[in-house]
């Protein structure tokens, strides 16, 4: 057997003073499968060392949530006895070195995280960022992800029913990809990953074991440089086809009470997954690594303890039921196989043929996992960028609008979701390309709205902003389809927390997400954080995904943006300042890349959504759309898109130049088409509510008109908005 | 009207095939692939899904499965069977109906409605629908129909195409082809008409909050003729 120095700690991954402190704890030097187990505990993947002390700040309790942060995934409660379970996880690092079995496995994996918990997923999302367009690996990364995404989530059954695409030159070196599950069970069902009870059966089911993944999630905290290639057999290969074998006999098990705890074997497999099991009952555990139906011959406890094979779940039993959980997994032709128990010890002790392999007390790999306070630094409010109006002169409207409509960041994703099945299951209500996603609950009248977002270059401006914005826009997404938000969950994409730029950007990301999330009683109660994502020391922008989620108590009451009536009105709701620093506008348009984020006034977010909200469950809203990324005009032409309708603005009458006005991305808008004849009483309900809105236009025939500028068909601009993106694949 | 509908592992339209038809008034069961025979019933479903992983080739195993004995036999006394996307592929691997389904014309999944043309001679699938032009909704990566020329011929000459992809006009062209089948077919009948095989699912398209309606009419004439 290999034994253990510092060398080979260090080559784990483990810092030297954290081996040194290993040695201590243990009282001894670990054996080569203890380290292997310390170095997976301990790694940033699973411990959270560096974000810890800062997540123990987030908003996560609130009057509808059942679960928190800490389980498999956060529940939350929807209503008569149903609840949601959710959460988003990155898979970056795989999607990188292999993309179709990384972003695979990324759906995988979270699809167990909710499956795990006795939900039946409904419904998936994902948002994803690859490199400039321009950048050699974009197009072949992303046609492998979405790929993967599809491949997986079409073949198991689950609807993918929103999503966000992103392209950024700090991403070509590191892909991001985030997959987020929705999952539906009943409140009384909820199985959660905590041991109980002395001598229980530890059950092994699923896919065999084998040689892949093996240090995945040491990978997955690891910096990327030019040998990126070698580490191609840490990627897991993922089979959809177990997946839903194990589902549907995760569910068919989960209908008595069997189980006391189920944990899936995600990063670091069945380490993290029992040691996390025995942790929370405050119990010790005993495997008998010899009887882990393995894939390959000759598998070590090393690699047993550390293989990343996919689709494989533990579950500690009730004494006595191990023959009916084995019927069923039988039936599904799945593996089972007692491979040990619970114990008082509180070690994991493992054996194989008999020999103990190792002993280590639980405490020392949970508990007394290292938890750092980084070093980070604050950033500055950029000063804000002085537009002149010269710098408009010689633009037109509908000019400026087919270059933002066309552009990677704004264009039509279809060629992306088309290739996702979103209607399978038969109660999606609301696909792809709109504000949020939404699924009927099945065989009630309820339905959910979800929705997933990030604006990395907000964050990067001004973390503090970008992170407030973020929350913000979720749930103004969730608002814009008639959907209550509920909560949310964060994927929290950041580069190396050993800099302490890096570290700032986070910290500051988290704190204004919090505040947001606070100031709009949307608790965070689920999520993963990222780190390292870097290469040759560059590290990508901050970018933290929210996934929203959100309740339609009735789900004849959603709502969506396409333009619904020749004669109808639009208005915007919310105050339009025309601040056009870090715009799409100012980047695309006028090549200026610099200024701070748009303001967050918590306020009016709050309060313009509450009202928005209140006049779609009245009916008075027939379509509506939130301003976000390239303003009120982009807005306006999405929903002309969808609706396949024109619209006449009326002659502009502003304080501030009409490019200010019709570009800028000021925060907390809503763009609502209401029937002339109830204008009156919305205006009152605005008035009353101090809303600030403008009635810009109204919806008629088939072009954008704008006072002195040559039309433009919505034909054309459908083209220029759907052509990019089919194009740019094609060729 | 008693339907059963066939879980084979992998399937994952069996549920929503289930809501569909008993939300048009059949008493439907659900079905094991490991079970050697069918319950009674006026109508047999193999759903659509991923049978068997799709691995070796779409439906190859799921038509060596136990139940599709019992399937075959049905069908060849006169049931009527419907295959719908997998259930198709499924259909086709058993020799029940004609041709092959290749993968995509452009290698990608496809998940979209798309309009088709459904021939209304002498079947009781699509005989006394009143709309020429359904909107129905596609979901797959494998559905490009492809014969030989002979069987081409005597598809045509039986008038087997059951449906075809056109455009909102009814146009059967090119341009209104999502995957590259031949002569734009998107599911086929046997000789005898009273097994279809098709891609487009109809069960998700059974309401007017889902993408369309237009599955309503299938479900409903089919049941009509079979009281």
């Amino acid at each position: 057997m290999i034994k253990v120095n510092e060398k080979i700690a260090i080559d784990h991954g483990l810092k030297k003073d954290e081996y040194k402190r290993i040695c201590e704890l243990l009282k001894r030097n670990p054996n080569i499968t203890e380290l292997g187990i310390f170095s997976a505990m301990w790694n940033e993947h699973c411990s959270y060392k560096s974000s810890k002390k800062h997540l123990k700040k987030l908003n996560t309790k609130g009057k509808k949530v059942i679960q928190g942060p800490g389980e498999n995934a956060g529940v939350i409660d929807i209503g008569d006895d149903d609840a949601i379970v959710f959460k988003i996880e990155s898979h970056n690092h795989p999607s990188f070195i292999e993309p179709y079995q990384g972003a695979a496995t990324g759906v995988g994996g979270i699809l167990r995280d909710v499956f795990t918990m006795g939900a039946r997923p409904i419904a998936n999302l994902n948002s994803i960022h690859f490199g400039s367009p321009s950048n050699k690996k974009t197009k072949s990364l992303l046609r492998g992800v979405v790929q993967g995404i599809g491949g997986y989530g079409n073949c198991i059954g689950v609807p993918t029913i929103a999503g966000q695409t992103s392209f950024d030159e700090s991403y070509n070196g590191n892909i991001l990809v985030n997959a987020m599950t929705l999952g539906l069970v009943k409140k009384d069902k909820i199985f959660y990953s905590k041991a109980a009870g002395l001598n229980k059966p530890v059950i092994y089911v699923g896919s065999k074991t084998g040689r892949d993944g093996i240090h995945g999630a040491s990978m997955a905290s690891a910096k990327f440089d030019d040998k990126i290639e070698e580490k191609k057999p840490t990627v897991q290969v993922g089979d959809p086809f177990t997946e839903k074998l194990l589902l549907e006999a995760c569910l068919e098990l989960m209908r008595d009470d069997s189980i006391i705890a189920i944990q899936d074997m995600g990063a670091a497999g069945l380490t993290s997954s029992s040691v996390e099991m025995a942790s929370k009952g405050k119990l010790g555990i005993e495997l008998h690594l010899d009887k882990v139906p393995c894939r390959e011959e000759n598998m070590s406890p090393y690699e047993i303890m550390l293989s990343e094979s996919q689709e494989r779940m533990l579950i500690v039993l009730e004494n006595g039921k191990e023959n009916k959980a084995k019927e069923i997994f039988d039936k599904w032709n799945l593996d089972f196989s007692v491979i040990g128990k619970t114990t008082n010890s509180k070690n994991i002790e493992l054996y194989f043929n008999k020999d103990k392999v190792a002993n280590i007390p639980i405490d020392l790999l949970s508990e007394e996992a290292p938890e750092y306070d980084r070093k980070w630094k604050k950033s500055k409010l950029p000063q804000k960028i002085k537009f002149k109006k010269k710098d408009f002169k010689n633009l037109k409207i509908t000019e400026v609008l087919k270059k933002i409509i066309s552009s990677p960041n704004v264009c039509s994703k279809e060629w992306i979701w088309e290739q996702y099945d979103h209607t399978v299951m038969g109660d999606t209500i609301q696909k792809p390309g709109g504000d949020a996603g939404v699924v009927r609950v099945h065989g009630t009248e309820k339905a959910i709205a979800a929705t997933v977002d990030s604006s990395a270059s907000y964050c990067y401006a001004h973390p503090l902003s970008g992170g407030k914005q973020i929350v913000c826009e979720t749930w103004r997404n969730l608002i814009s389809v008639g959907a209550e938000p509920i909560a949310i969950t964060n994927c929290l994409n950041f580069g190396n927390p050993e800099k302490s730029e890096n570290m700032g950007e986070f910290v500051e990301c988290v704190e204004g997400l919090n505040e947001a999330s606070k100031y709009l009683d949307f608790p965070v109660v689920s999520g993963n954080v990222s780190f390292y994502n870097e290469t040759k020391d560059k590290g990508i922008k901050p970018t933290p995904a929210i996934g929203g989620v959100g309740l339609i108590k009735n789900y004849k009451d959603m709502i969506t943006m396409d333009l619904k009536e020749t004669g109808n009105i639009i208005l915007v709701v919310g105050k339009t300042e025309g601040h056009l620093d870090q715009s799409i506008f100012a980047k695309e348009i006028l090549n200026e890349k610099k200024g701070p984020p748009p303001e967050i006034n918590l306020f009016n977010e709050k309060n313009n959504g509450e009202t928005v909200l209140k006049l779609i469950k009245d009916k008075f809203i027939m379509s509506a759309h939130d301003v976000s990324l390239g303003g009120i005009m982009t807005g306006i032409a999405k929903m002309c898109i969808k609706g396949k309708k024109g619209v006449k603005f009326y002659k502009f009458k502003g304080l501030i130049d009409k490019f200010e006005y019709f570009f800028s991305e000021d925060q907390g808008r809503y763009i609502v088409e209401v029937k002339k004849e109830n204008f009156e009483k919305v205006k009152k309900i605005l008035e009353k509510n101090s809303n600030h809105y403008d009635l810009i236009g109204e919806v008629i025939g088939d072009n954008i008109s704008i006072n002195n500028e040559p039309t433009l068909s919505v034909d054309k601009l459908t083209e220029f908005n759907k052509n990019w993106l089919n194009k740019y694949m094609v060729n | 009207m008693k339907s059963s509908v066939i879980i084979f592992p992998g399937s994952n339209c069996d549920r929503d095939m289930d809501v569909a038809l008993k939300k048009f008034g059949f008493k439907n069961k659900m079905v094991w692939h490991n079970d050697n025979v069918i319950p009674k019933s006026d109508l047999v479903v193999l759903p659509g899904g991923f049978s068997y992983g799709d691995y070796l080739r779409c439906g190859s195993i799921a038509a060596k499965s136990n139940i599709i004995n019992s399937v075959i036999e049905f069908a060849n006394k006169g049931g009527l069977v419907i295959g719908i996307c997998n259930g198709f592929q499924i259909l086709i691997e058993t020799g029940l109906v004609n041709g092959a389904l290749l993968r995509n014309k452009y290698l990608k999944f496809i998940c979209k409605n798309v309009f088709v043309k459904a021939n209304k001679t002498q079947n009781k699938y699509f005989n006394k629908i009143k709309k020429d032009i359904l909107e129905l909704h596609i979901a797959h990566n494998d559905g490009n129909y492809f014969c030989s020329e002979d069987d081409l011929k005597l598809i045509q000459d039986n008038d087997q195409i059951a449906v075809e992809y056109c455009d909102i006009n009814g146009e059967v062209s090119e341009k209104s082809n999502p995957n590259g089948s031949m002569k734009n077919i998107a599911g086929v009948f046997n000789k005898k008409k009273n097994i279809l095989g098709m891609m487009p699912h109809p069960e998700r398209v059974i309401d007017n909050c889902l993408s369309s309606n237009d599955g309503s009419y299938f479900f409903e004439n089919l049941l009509s003729n079979m009281k």
